[in-house]
């Protein structure tokens, strides 16, 4: 598509956006909710041609934020421009403009995968020989040839999403926005999808923004990542960069056989500083602490207590819970 | 009138495309991709939806047609054979009975489910117009009660020694009742605030298309009567039971044909509109 190829930088720009979800009276068998604001000023921008990544604990805004961007949402105040064009204004022309994969499939449930594939491009604005050819196209790019003539609802949980998948890349779109793509996918699968994603980016200058809860895989597919946290975008950068951020600190992670052997000093003064998750602790510690720490747990009276240990590099796990720490229940160590 | 709306709303669509065109021009902004246009979107939405309908639907029709076939036969036994009033009333009203099943109430729990569960989202994410989505479903649950429809016509004429030369009024009465209780059926869908409303609605619709269509007017007090009245199917269930008597009065089955075509504009288009609504939070 010509479109993809231009002087402005910016694919997409967000810039203060702010949607609350107005309080709910309780009824019967559902408790009153509050208000949520469920994006609290968010400001981010996604340049062409990269693979922007959403990163950040359940209810913490991302779905509600691309739902915005896509057009299905009207934020309470805020601009979105989508590849130029002021989506705020002109909603509709998201599905001009954008492809997504909702973490639904119920529309597609009871469609074989070709006929899901294939009406999808349709209704994306193909001819009927065209949407033919380009659904046959995605479906043997992710090996599903062999399930073409299997109803969705009678899939796994992965063939499904891969099926869901697959109609979301027919009818080729500049911007592609997935909510979570390989949810409940084995690895075969997942290498699939981020091989016909990275394919689209490569050869056709596509952007993608991606969804996602999986910090390994965020790792090995993002340019960059947004944390988001309680509806803000906390941080913003390359997943290097945002790991550089938490430090030099080290995951330590401990797993006791049935309870950590208190009677050993060294355990007894690590205990303060871990988050303890039945009988897993978790230790953010500098190298030197973290060595000292394994040494004195593998070395003695502690080891046969011990069940097994990990000490691992930073990873944007780390960086998610060192900056979405304010949040309840997320370990901030 | 759908057609009106719709050459409106590409027109509209066009003068979008052209102005967002003129605007990318301007700014620098992306082309948009072409729309899907109205009928081949609408063909495709109803070729996967009778694909669909094959595959989940079937035992679901069964059951609409032993209803019918059933209360025939259990009316059977109070009703004369011939072609009196009453007999002609427990026939038309059998038949469009299955309609009333499929497109009314399999339809709005098919859209109140759509909409709770999120499904929508996939539609609404699609250049594709409302009216598509709509009619497209819409249609294919209509046409998914053609046989079911001509089964229990049959075999009511057969059962109460009715006129078989009659029964190619089907060919109007399916598509105009099925567009009207469709369009309720979707518009019901889709503007309920829970899915278990929209369930209730389908249900109610087709218990009332059931104890109001089976029986004669002429026997029913008059607040029924008013109801039955406001009931789109009654229409349909009239026009049939009108030609299946000996010299039915072809001004009066065009007048209740009439009625039900303009009842589904109606209903088809507030079906649209609730479909946009639900669409965009």
């Amino acid at each position: 598509m010509d479109g993809v190829e231009m002087p402005e930088p910016a694919a997409v720009r967000v810039h203060d956006l702010v949607k609350t979800y107005p309080a709910r009276r309780g009824r019967r068998g559902a408790p009153a909710t509050p208000a949520v604001r469920a994006s609290d000023g968010v400001s981010l921008t996604v340049r062409h041609g990269e693979v922007f990544g959403l990163l950040g604990p359940n209810g913490a805004g991302k779905t509600t934020l691309v739902r915005q961007l896509t057009g299905l949402l009207r934020p309470d105040s805020g601009r979105v421009d989508v590849l130029g064009h002021d989506l705020v204004r002109h909603p509709r022309r998201a599905a001009r403009l954008l492809a997504y994969l909702g973490q639904e499939s119920t529309a597609l449930d009871e469609l074989t995968v070709a006929l899901a594939a294939e009406t999808t491009g349709r209704l994306r604005g193909l001819d009927a020989a065209a949407a033919r050819r380009e659904s046959g196209e995605v479906l043997e790019e992710l090996g599903l040839g062999a399930i073409a003539s299997r109803p969705l609802k009678r899939l796994s949980g992965g063939q499904r999403r891969l099926a869901c998948v697959a109609a979301a890349l027919v009818g080729e779109r500049p911007l592609l926005v997935l909510d979570e793509p390989t949810a409940g996918m084995d690895p075969v699968a997942r290498r699939a999808v981020w091989a016909a994603v990275d394919r689209r980016r490569a050869e056709r200058g596509a952007t993608v923004i991606l969804v996602t809860h999986n910090v390994i895989e965020a790792e090995l597919v993002l340019d960059r990542v947004a944390v988001m946290d309680r509806g803000r975008a906390v941080a913003c950068g390359t997943p290097a960069g945002l790991k550089a951020m938490v430090g030099e600190d080290v995951r330590l992670e401990l797993v006791w056989r049935d309870r950590p052997p208190l009677e050993v000093p060294e355990v007894a003064a690590l205990r303060p500083d871990a988050a303890e998750t039945g009988r897993r602790w978790t230790l953010r510690l500098p190298p030197e602490e973290a060595r000292a720490a394994v040494a004195a747990v593998t070395g003695g009276p502690a080891f046969a207590a011990l069940d097994d240990f990990t000490l691992a590099m930073p990873s944007l796990e780390d960086v998610y819970l060192a900056l979405g720490g304010h949040t309840e229940g997320l370990v901030k160590v | 009138m759908a057609r009106t709306r719709q050459e409106t709303a590409e027109a509209v669509g066009a003068a979008e495309a052209a102005g967002a065109g003129e605007e990318a021009q301007e700014t620098g902004a992306a082309p948009l991709a072409p729309g899907a246009r109205l009928w081949p979107a609408l063909g495709a939405v109803y070729r996967a939806q009778l694909s669909r309908a094959r595959v989940a639907r079937i035992p679901l029709l069964f059951v609409a047609t032993f209803q019918s076939v059933g209360i025939m036969v259990l009316m059977r036994g109070v009703v004369d054979g011939g072609p009196g009033e009453e007999a002609r009333a427990v026939v038309a009203g059998s038949s469009v009975l299955v309609v009333a099943f499929v497109a009314l109430n399999l339809l709005a729990q098919y859209f109140g489910q759509l909409r709770a569960s999120g499904g929508l989202d996939h539609y609404a994410t699609l250049p594709v117009p409302p009216a598509a989505v709509v009619l497209g479903t819409a249609g294919a649950y209509a046409s998914f009660t053609v046989p079911g429809t001509a089964v229990t016509a049959v075999t009511g004429c057969l059962l109460y020694g009715l006129p078989l030369d009659g029964l190619w009024l089907l060919a109007a009465v399916v598509p105009l009742a099925g567009a009207a209780l469709a369009g309720l059926g979707a518009a019901l869908g889709l503007l309920a605030p829970r899915q278990e409303l929209a369930t209730l609605c389908g249900q109610l619709g087709m218990s009332a298309a059931l104890l109001l269509g089976v029986l004669p007017a002429g026997g029913l007090p008059e607040p029924v009567r008013l109801l039955r009245d406001l009931l789109p199917s009654t229409y349909g269930v009239e026009a049939l039971a009108a030609v299946l008597g000996p010299r039915p009065y072809w001004d009066r089955v065009a007048l209740d044909l009439g009625v039900c075509a303009a009842v589904g504009a109606v209903a088809l288009a507030a079906a649209a509109w609730a479909y946009r609504r639900a669409a965009v939070r």
